[in-house]
């Protein structure tokens, strides 16, 4: 299995990353080194063998309906490139994701 | 069909779960909280953080999708949807993919061309109702000069249901008779209190049309899929559907070869309501790609079919139900328990105390919607506190069974106005049922029964109901007499014919 360029590029995209032409062959290597794990994986038999939803075999767990306290306003947002108020300010975005 | 050509509407709603708290963690899930004060690690995203899922969100959830008649699935689980935004700290929201916690359901509505007269069941599909987290909300700059946008995470990782319908719906009327059924089933049933202003429905329409073609291989052409979003009101969502028909059909006429579905991609576009038109927004080129996987921080939810029923007998009656029964057991019309049922449970609880006592339920509909709607909404109350209780209601019919209908409404505004019993309104407005002594009475009955000697013989010969006519005139004498003491006078002087 290999990816090409294009698709490497593609998944930068949709991960929001920049990559200059070296850092694409880089990691066009790294992430098809990955893919061929998964190719060697894939030649076990697992014919009868239920599909797995979680590694650990444990269910339902659930939290009750109680509220805790939330972190204050200045903590919150401590880590924020920019503040405008109490609100995040990120760059104007238009779009409908 | 007056137009040329067929609506096709699939609708996707979210409904904002009633719960105290946000699906994953404790933060309040509280609607106009001051910005940025309910947020922790989880809903930010702060790496090491751990989402466990809320009880009460989920039975929230099961219980909506029952009433949606959904299948339920006896395993379910989440799994990230990645998408980058700044209304989304995490960079994917928690959702449901491949295995849905229920779908195949299905919601009745009326489509009754007068919806006030008739109904016409129709049953639109249910493709699935699945439980995720909300997004924040984006703020943008509104002077022009392209400031910032603000991010206020409250509402990140609020529960939502989202209910996906089949494109069954065919026109706006019916959509709009859709979204109000689910409003109503999930205000009842305490899942959600709908409130599409405050942003807890949403509702994204998609739409295309059919027009006929008899040289087509299905007999129609289809238009390319619009998904219209930015529908902020119940009116808003059909004024944007007609609009986006008649908008589709002259695209077509424009080009019938190209502007088909196949040909081009689906489209979003947004409502301006203030113009009254839709604006494409942006051409998909391409399916999303929102690269779904299973989240590793949630385990999977097991439902058993104990569960399912112990959530079913907690449901209580449905809206559906509720209008049944109503019918069948009060007598009313389709017209009448559609209203009543529409009002709300409050309001069903309270008619139906008035028409246990009158022991009359066309009567007690009749003086509800004559006397308690308008005084509702003229004082803009709701029924829980509205102060006159139904047995006193029902004690006020009684006493001015006799009176007009101006006469009742001026009592009743009267009562309502100074916070007055019924007695005393009648005695500061002089509004009261004409007072009959009993001598008076007896007179008359006595009269009467001179009137009508063949009625007095077929009474004396076993056919009781005769009396009737007796009575019947004397009442009619003597407009508003006690019925009860015009029996008894009737009884006693026919005693001694």
């Amino acid at each position: 299995m290999s990816l090409s360029p294009e698709q490497v590029r593609k998944v930068a995209a949709l991960a929001r990353l920049e990559l200059s032409p070296d850092q694409l062959t880089v990691m066009a290597g790294q992430l098809n080194r990955i893919l061929d794990f998964v190719d060697q994986l894939q030649q076990v038999d697992t014919t009868g063998v239920e599909p797995m939803a979680h590694p650990i075999p444990v269910e339902n767990v659930f939290r009750e309906d109680a509220p805790r306290e939330s972190l204050p306003t200045g903590e919150a947002l401590a880590n924020a490139p920019n503040r405008g108020g109490n609100f995040f300010a990120v760059p104007a975005v238009f779009s409908d994701e | 069909m007056a137009e040329p050509y067929k609506i096709v509407i699939g609708l996707e709603v979210h409904v904002q779960l009633l719960t105290k708290t946000k699906l994953f963690c404790g933060c309040r899930n509280q609607f106009g909280l001051p910005p940025n004060t309910a947020t922790c690690p989880v809903c930010l995203g702060l790496p090491g953080s751990l989402p466990v899922m809320n009880r009460t969100a989920f039975q929230l959830a099961l219980r909506a999708a029952l009433a949606l008649n959904c299948q339920m699935a006896s395993f379910t689980k989440w799994d990230r949807k990645q998408y980058y935004y700044p209304d989304l700290p995490k960079n994917y929201q928690i959702s449901q993919y491949d295995l849905p916690f229920s779908a195949e359901g299905w919601l009745e509505i009326n489509i009754h061309p007068d919806p006030k007269k008739g109904h016409t069941p129709k049953r639109v599909g249910i493709i699935r109702a699945h439980l995720e987290e909300d997004a924040g909300k984006l703020l943008h700059d509104e002077s022009g000069r392209g400031g910032d946008s603000r991010v206020d995470l409250n509402r990140t990782g609020t529960p939502l249901l989202e209910i996906v319908s089949k494109p069954e719906m065919n026109s706006a009327e019916e959509a709009v008779a859709y979204l109000e059924e689910i409003r109503l089933l999930m205000r009842e049933l305490g899942v959600s209190d709908c409130e599409m202003q405050e942003g807890s429905l949403r509702c994204d329409a998609n739409v295309n049309l059919h027009i006929p073609r008899s040289d087509e291989p299905h007999g129609y052409a289809a238009t390319p899929l619009v998904e219209i979003k930015n529908l902020n009101s119940f009116r808003s969502v059909g004024r944007a559907i007609r609009y986006e028909a008649e908008r589709q059909f002259s695209a077509f006429q424009n080009d019938p070869q190209n502007y088909r579905i196949g040909r081009l991609l689906k489209t979003t576009a947004g409502w301006d309501d203030a113009r009254g038109r839709t604006e494409v927004q942006r051409h998909k080129e391409e399916a999303a790609d929102y690269r779904y996987f299973p989240d590793p921080d949630l385990v999977p939810v097991t439902v058993s079919p104990e569960q399912i029923d112990a959530v079913r007998r907690e449901m209580g009656e449905l809206p559906s139900q509720q209008r049944v029964r109503l019918q069948t057991q009060y007598g009313l019309s389709p017209y009448d328990a559609n209203v009543l049922t529409a009002k709300g449970r409050p309001m069903v609880a309270y008619f139906e105390a008035v028409a246990t006592i009158l022991n009359d339920g066309k009567q007690a509909s009749h003086r509800i919607s004559d006397l308690v709607f308008p005084a509702l909404s003229e004082r803009n109350e709701e029924m829980e506190s509205f102060p006159i209780r139904a047995t006193e209601f029902a004690g006020f019919i009684q006493a001015t069974a006799t009176l007009s209908k101006q006469d009742r409404v001026d009592l009743f505004t009267h009562m309502l106005e100074q916070g007055v019993n019924v007695a005393a309104a009648m005695e500061a407005t002089g509004l009261k049922p004409a007072t009959f002594d009993e001598a008076t009475l007896r007179a008359a009955v006595i009269a009467a029964i001179g009137n009508n000697p063949k009625a007095v013989a077929d009474y004396q010969s076993g056919k009781t109901a005769a009396a009737n006519r007796i009575k019947g005139e004397v009442l009619k004498a003597n407009k508003g007499a006690p019925n009860d003491l015009v029996q008894r006078l009737l009884e006693e002087e026919l005693a001694k014919q």
